[in-house]
């Protein structure tokens, strides 16, 4: 993530593709509306079927069973009662997962301290942001939602699956490792940003960004300590013991020890990757994955030494100090020195076309097709331990899948279809035709809100006349706008009339 | 609504020094020497808790219901009103609003020792925004306006609650009446309101994102946890143990907590109201949502969960300085569009809800605001229990008030027609069984006779010597004049004025030690200047009014004509 607050970032170099994206879906504003009814049984057949796992096959059909691949191949019969998609001319690849995402949020950076380990970003999911159903009709189906990188120790993150239209209790990968965000370099030093008159937050360079971390871990194995020997002792049999507190910003932490959750670290540099698994080896935890990791490539053996994963961006760079020995081969670099990589969005646009940033590692550095599609699907599968669940077409899979009219890694690829387990929650054809009469509600609604409110006036007494009472602070906010001020942001025109 | 008070103004001081010189302060509750026995009888009775009696009669005694029916006796010594044409409804209850807390009281960190806004929070430890040790019931002030315009609105009782921070403090039940502070309160606490906006922005300290004040709570709720749990056990056996730190915030939650006051929960549309539920079950705590605006998407699961709601009533509209060429979300629209039948949903699942005015600032666009519900298919009686008995049931005071009946606090308000409707009059309204007529703004008899609008400059001696202010008048063309009065000490609205053929008159409240009370000036305009006099709780003083501008216009037709 290249600034703390990425919602907001000004996005000028993409502004052109994101306003043509957002010509394309912008729709789908209700998220009452009932997920799409799961019929049992679904049969996509007549697709070029792009497996990950085990090459392509042509002419082929995907039976789905109660969310699951119930079987894949060129002779599949469409049981009675089967749901039928024909996709003759198109291709399906297993759902895109990207490793890297602050969609579905409400809040995304608790900036106050170096280490903010006690929020968690579940608590703040937003199932009514309109970038899920735009990155679904992007081919994303699960993302990796992650706290920003203001701190060095952030806050934990989740995977979800983008299941537009249903309440954020459903969005959670099931079973999925949790996660937490760490930070190295620029952001937690806070090199790029600073508030007049407001005291530098603690640490100010690379070497406080270390010790931020070790401290926290020496504090959270002191407390694991506390915590063992206040058992042991209940154990034997003490009495009248005085537990000790509990600390959330800890928790966490040991649970980092205890391998029970993902460390996910935004970097950068060379140096910060090797810092971290330095500590990481002292303190006796694993990293689970680098984020943006843009100078991977010159420390690829270490990593993939290290068994860390790599989740890197296609080719952006130079947007700071610490992005300027950035390459476009460094996904490809990083793959072939056999580290597990992944290419994520950090963005809700750039969400949009993940395929065509995988297809980029095929003419920068030579990656083959499979090898190019596993940076979107498998790879960020296995990076977020959910690749016994997705991130290939196989059978006793979810029925994550994303249907394209053209090869994806094509830039010709427009998405048609997106399904997560056996369900279609982005329809091209059916978006389209449903944008007239949202056109119209809205039109309706407009206009009725606007008499109800010029009928007022009239009714106005002098007492009403005084100047408005200050709200209340602790009002509760009407909803968020999030979807509108997204379009508008991007002055898509379509985006802007919802 | 928020002008400065004029605490301590001009006439406030000029009136100290005349008490001095007459003699002690002359009582100023509501109607000095008031009865306490009413009987309104004939009236149209609608007690909430059971049907409407059509001519029955309610009796006051000392400030308890103690007869309500067809055939009530009344006693001898009771005031008797002839209810005739008039409805007779249990006073009205705002079930979350400061009334009662004059804006300027005690701050955080004010004479309540609370602390100061935290400098720069470095994490839970440090409690930024908490001070739940505040409670509503000590900082109730018979200085705050809003309680005569609450009560003349209808409204008896308010669930009165600190604000300020995460942790603002402790909700209590008032009655909106009193001699004393103390005399205001029903019962403490009842509440802990929580409430999840951060100062703002990075820079301001832990926590800065609705991330961290999530996490914050949750660790105040299990450092309380902890803090009742050590202490219980260091009681038991203190020898040999290091005792548990003291924190005056667990100490102040545990022990609301134990007084089994309702955790108020901030949450207004759909994903704010699930995850209100989800944090109630987590928090393991007896809790009441506030806001609940979206509550028509989320009905059933709140009902399920069995949580009280709070319908704020300030329903979702455009802003009004909003861009022309803003066009919201269809989201926002239906939201703007269906937030008022939220209620008629909510009453449909069974769950149960009070109605509170939110930012609302005038008592009668409360009413008028419910009345939205009602169009959008809230049953009238389901409006008017929201007003009553549901706030009464959701803060554990149904047995003393929230509906007629006998023995009940003697909370009355009697209309001249149904409440709802927007013509609808109040005409009295009883508070622990004291009588409030409700004034309406004098109306000038005769057509005025020339213009008194303009800023005129009014001078008057008071014993301290001479003094001036400014007054600003606007006067509509029937001779209605509102307007500001502005002395050195601050400004105060004109409450009700008017110019009749030539005597004009116009009445401003201020507040004294003892409470608000009226200082009318009036007297006579002779088309270019104001003479009268000023007169407060039956004293008087001569003033002077003049236009500077006329002054000026005098001298230059004066140097014209040199």
């Amino acid at each position: 993530m290249r600034i703390p607050t990425p919602r907001n970032a000004a996005r000028t170099r993409l502004s052109f593709l994101s306003f043509l994206c957002l010509l394309y879906f912008p729709f789908f504003a209700n998220a009452a509306t009932p997920p799409p009814d799961a019929p049992p049984v679904i049969l996509i057949q007549n697709a070029t079927i792009l497996t990950v796992s085990h090459g392509t096959i042509e002419h082929g059909s995907i039976l789905i069973k109660d969310g699951k691949i119930a079987e894949v191949g060129q002779s599949v019969k469409a049981p009675a009662g089967a749901q039928v998609i024909d996709a003759a001319g198109q291709f399906v690849i297993p759902g895109i997962i990207d490793c890297h995402s602050h969609i579905a949020a409400e809040s995304i950076n608790e900036g106050s301290v170096s280490v903010s380990s006690m929020v968690t970003m579940e608590e703040v999911l937003d199932p009514d942001d309109m970038d899920i159903y735009r990155d679904l009709a992007g081919g994303v189906t699960s993302a990796n939602i992650l706290h920003g990188s203001a701190n060095s120790i952030g806050g934990q993150t989740l995977v979800i699956k983008l299941r537009w239209g249903q309440p954020a209790s459903k969005l959670p990968f099931e079973g999925a490792m949790p996660g937490i965000k760490f930070a190295l370099g620029e952001n937690p030093k806070r090199s790029n940003f600073s508030i007049p008159g407001q005291p530098k937050r603690y640490p100010a360079t690379r070497m406080g960004v270390e010790e931020t971390i070790r401290g926290a871990f020496s504090e959270a194995r002191d407390y694991k300590k506390t915590w063992d020997d206040y058992n042991k002792r209940v154990a034997a049999g003490e009495k009248n013991l005085i537990p000790p507190r509990r600390d959330l910003r800890l928790e966490p932490l040991v649970e980092v020890l205890e391998g029970k959750r993902y460390v996910h670290s935004h970097c950068y540099r060379e140096d910060e990757i090797l810092m971290l698994l330095r500590v990481a080896k002292e303190f006796a935890f694993k990293v689970r994955t680098f984020q943006h990791i843009l100078e991977g490539y010159k420390v690829a053996d270490e990593l993939a030494a290290a068994g860390v994963g790599a989740s890197t961006f296609s080719d952006w760079w130079a947007y700071k100090v610490e992005a300027y020995d950035a390459i476009p081969y460094n996904a490809a670099l990083m793959t072939r020195r056999g580290v597990i990589v992944s290419i994520n969005s950090d963005d809700s646009e750039e969400a949009t076309h993940l395929n065509q940033e995988a297809a980029k590692s095929m003419k920068y550095g030579g990656l083959s097709r499979d090898e190019a599609l596993k940076l979107v699907t498998l790879n960020p599968a296995i990076q977020l331990g959910i690749d016994k669940r997705v991130g290939t077409i196989d059978v006793g899979k979810d029925a994550d899948l994303t249907i394209y009219n053209h090869d994806p890694l094509s830039a010709y690829a427009v998405v048609q279809k997106t399904l997560i387990d056996g369900r279609i929650y982005f329809d091209r054809e059916r978006d389209i035709t449903g944008r007239a009469d949202l056109e119209k509600e809205k039109k309706a609604l407009t206009e009725k809100l606007k008499k109800a409110a010029e009928k007022k006036p009239e009714e106005k007494k002098p007492e009403e006349k005084k100047p408005p009472e200050k709200k209340p602070e602790d009002k509760p906010k009407p909803p968020a706008p999030t979807p509108t001020s997204t379009a508008a942001r991007a002055g898509a025109p379509l985006g802007g009339a919802l | 609504m928020h002008r400065k008070q004029i605490r301590g103004c001009a006439f406030a001081l000029c009136l100290g020094v005349l008490l001095v010189l007459f003699g002690g302060p002359p009582a100023l509750h509501a109607q000095g020497g008031e009865p306490r026995y009413f009987a309104i009888r004939g009236a149209k009775v609608v007690p909430v808790s059971g049907p409407a009696l059509e001519n029955a009669t309610v009796v006051i005694s000392r400030g308890i219901i103690s007869a309500v029916g067809k055939d009530a006796a009344v006693p001898p010594e009771a005031w008797v009103i002839d209810g005739k044409g008039l409805i007779v409804y249990p006073g009205l209850v705002d079930a979350f609003t400061d009334v009662g807390i004059p804006a300027a009281s005690p701050p955080l960190g004010g004479e309540g020792g609370a602390r100061r806004p935290q400098q720069q929070a470095q994490g839970p430890q440090d409690r930024p925004g908490s001070s739940p040790w505040r409670g509503a019931a000590d900082e109730v002030s018979l200085s705050d306006r809003r309680v005569e315009t609450w009560r003349n609105g209808g409204f008896t009782t308010v669930i009165c609650a600190p604000k300020g921070g995460f942790f603002p403090g402790q909700a209590a039940v008032l009655n909106l009446a009193g001699e004393r502070p103390g005399d205001f309160v029903v019962k403490s606490p009842v509440g802990i309101p929580l409430s999840f906006q951060t100062p703002g922005g990075f820079g301001s300290g832990f926590p800065d994102s609705l991330l961290g004040v999530l996490a914050y709570i949750h660790q105040v709720w299990l450092d309380t946890d902890w803090s009742i749990k050590a202490q219980a056990i260091y009681e038991k056996n203190p020898r040999g143990v290091a005792r548990p730190r003291y924190d005056r915030t667990e100490a102040a939650l545990a022990e609301a907590l134990e007084d089994h006051a309702l955790v108020l929960v901030p949450a207004n549309n759909s994903v704010q109201l699930r995850r209100a539920l989800e944090l109630v079950e987590r928090w393991r705590v007896k809790g009441a949502i506030y806001g609940g605006q979206m509550g028509y998407e989320v009905a059933s699961e709140i009902a399920a969960k069995k949580i009280p709601v709070l319908v704020d009533l300030k329903w979702p509209e455009a802003e009004k300085d909003a861009d022309p060429e803003y066009k919201p979300s269809l989201r926002t629209l239906r939201f703007r569009d269906r937030a008022p039948s939220s209620p008629a949903a909510l009453v449909k699942a069974g769950v149960k809800f009070a109605f509170y005015s939110g930012g609302i600032t005038t008592p009668k666009d409360v009413l008028k605001a419910a009345k939205k519900s009602i169009d959008a298919g809230l049953a009238p009686d389901a409006a008017l229990r929201a007003f009553t008995l549901s706030p009464a049931e959701i803060f554990g005071v149904a047995d003393r008030l929230g509906s007629i009946e006998n023995g009940k606090i003697a909370n009355l308000v009697v209309t001249d027609g149904d409440l709802f409707e927007e013509k609808t009059k109040i005409k009295m309204v009883f508070v622990d069984g004291r009588k409030f007529e409700v004034r309406e703004p004098e109306k000038p008899k005769e057509p005025p006779k020339g213009d008194i609008t303009g800023k005129w400059k009014l001078s008057y001696t008071t014993p301290e010597g001479p003094e001036e202010s400014t007054a600003d008048l606007t006067m509509d063309k029937d001779g209605t004049v509102s307007g500001t009065l502005t002395s050195k000490r601050g400004t105060a609205d004109i409450i009700s004025g008017y110019l009749s053929a030539d005597k004009f008159s116009f009445t401003i409240n201020i507040v004294l030690d003892q409470g608000a009370t009226d200082v009318t000036f009036s007297g006579t305009f002779d088309g270019t200047a104001l003479k009268g006099s000023i007169s407060v709780l039956g004293m008087s003083l001569d003033f002077t009014g003049v236009k500077p501008g006329n002054v000026s216009s005098g001298l230059a037709s004066l140097g014209g004509a040199q």
